[in-house]
Formats: structure tokens, C-alpha cells, sequence
């Protein structure tokens, strides 16, 4: 089974910094790491490649030093590795970027399963694994949670709504975007980094690809960010100490007079 | 006239909460340019009082599309119906839930017919000089708030966070049309084949629909004390939540994580009962309309959030609130 694994290279969010005069994020001396979500689709990848063989690729668009994240899916285990790089992907959104990861699948060629994490921490949109599947045709399961079973090149799969869970039956090649559910990703081996070190991970431009150049880019994107803003963080809530002298039972006896009073007993 | 859509979600032939709110959103939209406000829905058998309440609700049309196998959501057959309808009808704006189901159909209908998206809104606006749709959303883990626009792309397409906005007044005799569509049957084709659904035993799942949440964190010590959260959550009606780290340490299971790599809520109340208040755990819960944290460490981060907050141990102060929430219920 060869399998796809489009990732994403984000900023750990629990350190992100915001300029608040411009309101934008500081990226230096941020770390990046690779979209944890994006973990447990290659953590499932090379887990139905070990039980059926084949080989799991991963793919990545972003900036030059997304090379990094591609080389730690492969000290994980993955087999290879495509990083797509270039001045005029930059401002994509998720339609161009959709666009450009599916003529980067083109490329790679041959395969049975593209598996996706269900979104990425950072812009948590969701909507690159299913804009590919329109793009390259697949069928799609989003927030798959299992993978019950793979039979004549058919796959059984879980997965979550907000109803509970329902089983699906997709014939390969499909797409996949998985939640946390579906596995425990590993952590990279010893071997594993030597082979990412010894690597060439090929970067493709859009000459590379099969592109339209008007497609691609700021200039391929239907939206626009035209503002950003700086939410108000705090409520000024009522805070009741008990640590300092309040009781906690007339605390309770507060909480409680305030849910009546937004009639949420 | 251009035309507001609002995709209606139902389950087994039930409308979702989510349909109204969305009429709520597009009336809003609608009257500001003067256009009409369509809701559009799939499915099965729908029965006419359900379409007349999308009326009352604040529809002036509800285009109906009905088939076997509309009956449950699968993307391709939805996907091609509403693409078909887009080239019929041409409407200017179109919104759906930000849901499972929205969230999934709304960026492959995108592709096929050609526009942009904004995932997730929890504002919309008309921008004056232009007509133009703002599509607020917050980003980056909550930290910012982005306003984006589709300039030259249509229609113009958001899904937006359940439960952002109440369910407009039903308005008793409101007139509007319902129009029925023929459907190519080659359009009602799927590759992908649904075998069955499972409600989880779990009795939390649906945390997204639920105008109450009592979640746990951390604070909690060890698995066993979620029953607290449980009993509280019970005695308030409420679905329960959880932090990442009790989801990771096994406490609960992961359909009730909320925040970054779980779900977004945004319920009337969210109870924060030992939870820090991460901001990957804010971001998945901090538009909730009333946030009530309880937690021993003065300095947590989840205090900023709150509307309510104890300051104190949660062992003691938890059980103080479901022994008064009994004893009220009892007299």
C-alpha cells in the first residue's frame, strides 16, 4: 500500500508571541514543529505500511526550512520525502494550496491513500485534506477516528460526529483526514534520524509541477485577509479568593446566584 | 435579486439547531443588501412543518432536494446537488455550520465550484462601500482575529461556529416558498458507502451541541475524580468536557477534549473545574457566552477568560456545589 502524507510546518503555538502594535505573530524565536495533528496521520501511515507493505511518502508546502519537518516524519519511519518551496506559493490560501498539493500528489504518482491530520493548530481551518480530495477526486472521509478494514482495495473506517461515530466503506485511492483517536504517534528512532540525515528531500517549484501559474500564490487565492486584530483577552470577571479569607461555602453560594441569575440552573 | 444561502442540516429528518442560527446570521446579511434569504436542504422524506419552520425562522425560500440517499450526509451526492443548484441560482453569499458535516462538504464544494472559503466565523458583516462579506474568525489559537473577503469570487463562502449567535424569534404566519428541485440522478451517485452509525455509549458526545459544559482538567489528580465532574455535570444538565492532558493520560476519552487538537464550543455556560487554561485549551472554548473557572492557582491563565471564578481547591469547593445543587433540587 503506498500511502501520502501531506503535513504542515507550524509554530508551537503555546510559545506564539503577538506584536501588539501590529498585531501580527512574531515568528523569530518561535520553534516550529510539525501540525500535531498531522502526527497521527503518519503515525496510522506507517502503521498499515507495516501491514501491508508498500511505502509511506510525505509532502510538504512552505518555506525552505519546512525541510525540517519533513525530515523528522522520515527519522519516524517514513520512507521519503517532498518539500514544495517557492517564492510564488507564498499567500496561499487554502483553495491555491489545495490546488498546489494536488499537482504535487500528481507528481509523486501511485498511490492508494492520502492521509491527512483533520487540520493544522495554526490556521485550524480544516480545509486543505478535503479541498485536495475535490481537486484529485477522491473520496473522502474527514475526522476518521479508526480504520476498521482494508479487503480488495476497499477501506472500512470510522468516523466522529458530533451523533457518535458511523462506518464508512471507501474505495482506494480516497483520502483521509484523521483525529487524535485513530492511533499514538511514535517517536523518531536513532535510525531513523541517521536516514533523515543522509536524505535529499527534492524541492519543487511550480516549474516542477504541472501548475497554472494564475493558480497558484496570493494571485490564485479567492480570499483575503484584509485585517487583523487583536481580541480583548480578559472578562473582568468576579474572582472569589478562598485562600484569602473568603469562605468557600459562601463562595458556592455566589457561583450559584450568578448561574441563577444568567438562568443557567 | 441576489440571493443569502444558509445550508440547514438535519439528522433522521430533524432540523439542527445549527439551521436556525444560520438564519439568524443571513437575515442579518439579507436585509442589509436587500436580498433575499434562501436556506437550502438536503435529505429524505422531509416533512413540510419542518420546511414551514425555516420559514418562520426567517427564510424567504427554501429550496428543497430530496432522495434515498440525501438521507444521510455523504459528500459526494451533497456536494454535486449544491453545485448544481450554485450554477442554477448564482447566489451571492452562502453559509453553512462550521459542524462535521459542514466543515466537510463546504471546502470540496469550494474546489468544484470554483471560490473561496472561510472556515470557522464567529462574525459576519457587510462591508458599506462594497457589498463585500466580511468573514471574521479568530486564528492562531484564538490570539487574533482575522477579517477576510472573497473580492472577486462568488458565491461568497463561510461556515460559522455553532451556537455564535441565538436562534431568531419565530414569527407565527411568515410567508416564504418552498421550491422543490429536480435532481439529475446522475448526481445522486456516491463511491463512498456508509454501513452504519454508532452512538457512542459515552453519554458526551455532542459536546458541540450542548448549551452546557462541565469540563475537567488537570486539577482533577487522577482518573477516578472525573466522577465529580460527572455528578456536577448531571446535576446542571451539562455535557462533559476535558483538557488535553486528562485525554492523554487516559481519564476520559478524546470525543471529549476540547480546545486546539479537540473540538471548539462555544455553550451558554463553560465550566472550567482544574483546568489552567493553556491556550490551546482557550481556544477551543473562550467564545462561550458565561466561563465559570475553578481552580487553586490564582495565577491561571483561565481567571482572565472568566465571567465567574473560585479561587480555591476544587475538592472542596466542587462537592460544596453539587451538595447545594441537591439540596435544591430536593425541596
Amino acid at each position: 500500500m503506498n500511502i501520502i502524507v501531506p503535513i504542515k510546518q507550524v509554530p508551537e503555538t503555546g510559545n506564539v508571541r503577538i506584536d501588539e502594535e501590529k498585531g501580527t505573530i512574531v515568528r523569530e524565536g518561535v520553534e516550529s514543529i510539525i501540525n500535531p495533528l498531522d502526527l497521527y496521520a503518519i503515525e496510522v501511515a506507517l502503521q498499515l505500511r507495516e501491514d501491508y507493505g508498500g511505502s509511506v511518502k510525505v509532502i510538504s508546502m512552505g518555506p525552505k526550512n519546512a525541510e525540517k519537518a519533513i525530515k523528522e516524519a522520515i527519522s519516524m519511519g517514513c520512507d521519503d520525502g517532498f518539500l514544495v518551496s517557492d517564492r510564488a506559493f507564498a499567500g496561499s490560501d487554502t483553495w491555491a494550496t489545495s490546488y498546489t498539493l494536488s499537482k504535487a500528489i500528481e507528481k509523486i504518482g501511485q498511490y492508494d491513500l492520502v492521509i491527512t491530520g483533520v487540520r493544522a493548530t495554526d490556521g485550524d481551518t480544516g480545509q486543505v485534506g478535503p479541498g485536495i480530495s475535490a481537486f484529485l477526486d477522491l473520496p473522502l472521509s474527514t475526522y476518521t477516528s479508526s480504520i476498521k478494514e482494508v479487503k480488495d482495495s476497499k477501506i472500512i473506517v470510522e468516523r466522529l460526529t458530533e451523533e457518535g461515530y458511523e462506518t464508512l466503506k471507501l474505495p482506494m485511492p480516497c483520502l483521509l483526514t484523521v483525529v487524535k483517536e485513530i492511533s499514538y504517534p511514535r517517536l523518531p528512532t536513532l535510525r531513523g534520524k541517521q536516514h533523515a540525515r543522509s536524505k535529499q528531500i527534492p524541492i519543487w517549484g511550480p516549474d516542477d509541477m504541472d501548475v497554472d501559474r494564475s493558480l497558484v500564490g496570493i494571485n490564485g487565492s479567492p480570499v483575503r485577509v484584509v485585517k487583523i486584530t487583536r481580541p480583548k483577552v480578559t472578562r473582568n470577571g468576579k474572582i472569589l479568593d478562598t485562600t484569602k479569607g473568603i469562605d468557600s461555602k459562601d463562595a458556592v453560594m455566589e457561583l450559584l446566584d450568578f448561574l441563577k441569575e444568567k438562568e443557567l440552573l | 435579486m441576489s440571493e443569502v444561502w444558509t445550508l440547514a442540516e438535519q439528522h433522521n429528518g430533524q432540523l439542527k439547531p445549527i439551521s436556525f442560527e444560520l438564519l439568524a446570521r443571513g437575515r442579518k446579511l439579507a436585509n442589509k443588501l436587500n436580498a433575499e434569504l434562501s436556506a437550502v436542504i438536503l435529505g429524505a422524506n422531509l416533512d413540510d412543518e419542518s420546511l414551514q419552520e425555516l420559514i418562520l425562522h426567517g427564510a424567504d425560500k427554501v429550496y428543497v432536494a430530496e432522495d434515498t440517499i440525501l438521507g444521510h450526509f455523504l459528500v459526494e451526492p451533497y456536494s454535486n446537488v449544491l453545485e448544481h443548484l450554485v450554477n442554477e441560482y448564482h447566489p451571492d453569499i452562502f453559509i453553512a455550520g462550521a459542524t462535521t458535516l459542514g466543515r466537510t462538504l463546504m471546502p470540496y464544494l469550494a474546489i468544484k465550484v470554483n471560490t473561496g472559503l472561510t472556515a470557522d466565523c464567529t462574525e459576519l458583516e457587510i462591508e458599506d462601500e462594497t457589498g463585500n462579506l466580511l468573514q471574521i474568525r479568530p486564528a492562531i489559537g484564538g490570539n487574533i482575529l482575522a477579517t477576510i473577503k472573497t473580492p472577486k469570487h462568488r458565491p461568497q463562502m463561510a461556515t460559522v461556529r455553532p451556537k455564535s449567535i441565538a436562534i431568531p424569534k419565530r414569527i407565527e404566519g411568515r410567508q416564504g416558498e418552498i421550491v422543490k428541485i429536480e435532481i439529475p440522478s446522475e448526481l445522486l451517485k456516491s463511491r463512498t458507502e456508509i454501513l452504519g452509525t454508532r452512538s457512542s455509549v459515552d453519554e458526551a458526545l455532542g459536546l458541540e451541541d450542548a448549551d452546557k459544559i462541565v469540563a475537567g482538567g488537570r486539577g482533577l489528580k487522577k482518573s477516578d475524580n472525573f466522577e465529580l465532574i460527572k455528578e456536577l455535570a448531571e446535576l446542571l444538565s451539562a455535557a462533559i468536557g476535558a483538557s488535553r492532558e486528562t485525554v492523554d493520560r487516559g481519564w476520559i476519552s478524546y470525543p471529549h477534549q476540547v480546545g486546539l487538537t479537540g473540538k471548539t464550543v462555544s455553550p451558554k455556560l463553560y465550566m472550567a473545574i482544574g483546568i489552567s487554561g493553556a491556550i490551546q485549551h482557550l481556544a477551543g472554548m473562550k467564545t462561550s457566552e458565561n466561563i465559570v473557572a475553578i481552580n487553586n492557582d490564582p495565577d491561571a491563565q483561565i481567571f482572565q477568560l472568566a465571567d465567574f471564578g473560585i479561587i480555591g481547591d476544587l475538592f472542596e469547593v466542587v462537592p460544596a456545589i453539587i451538595e447545594e445543587l441537591r439540596k435544591r433540587k430536593d425541596s
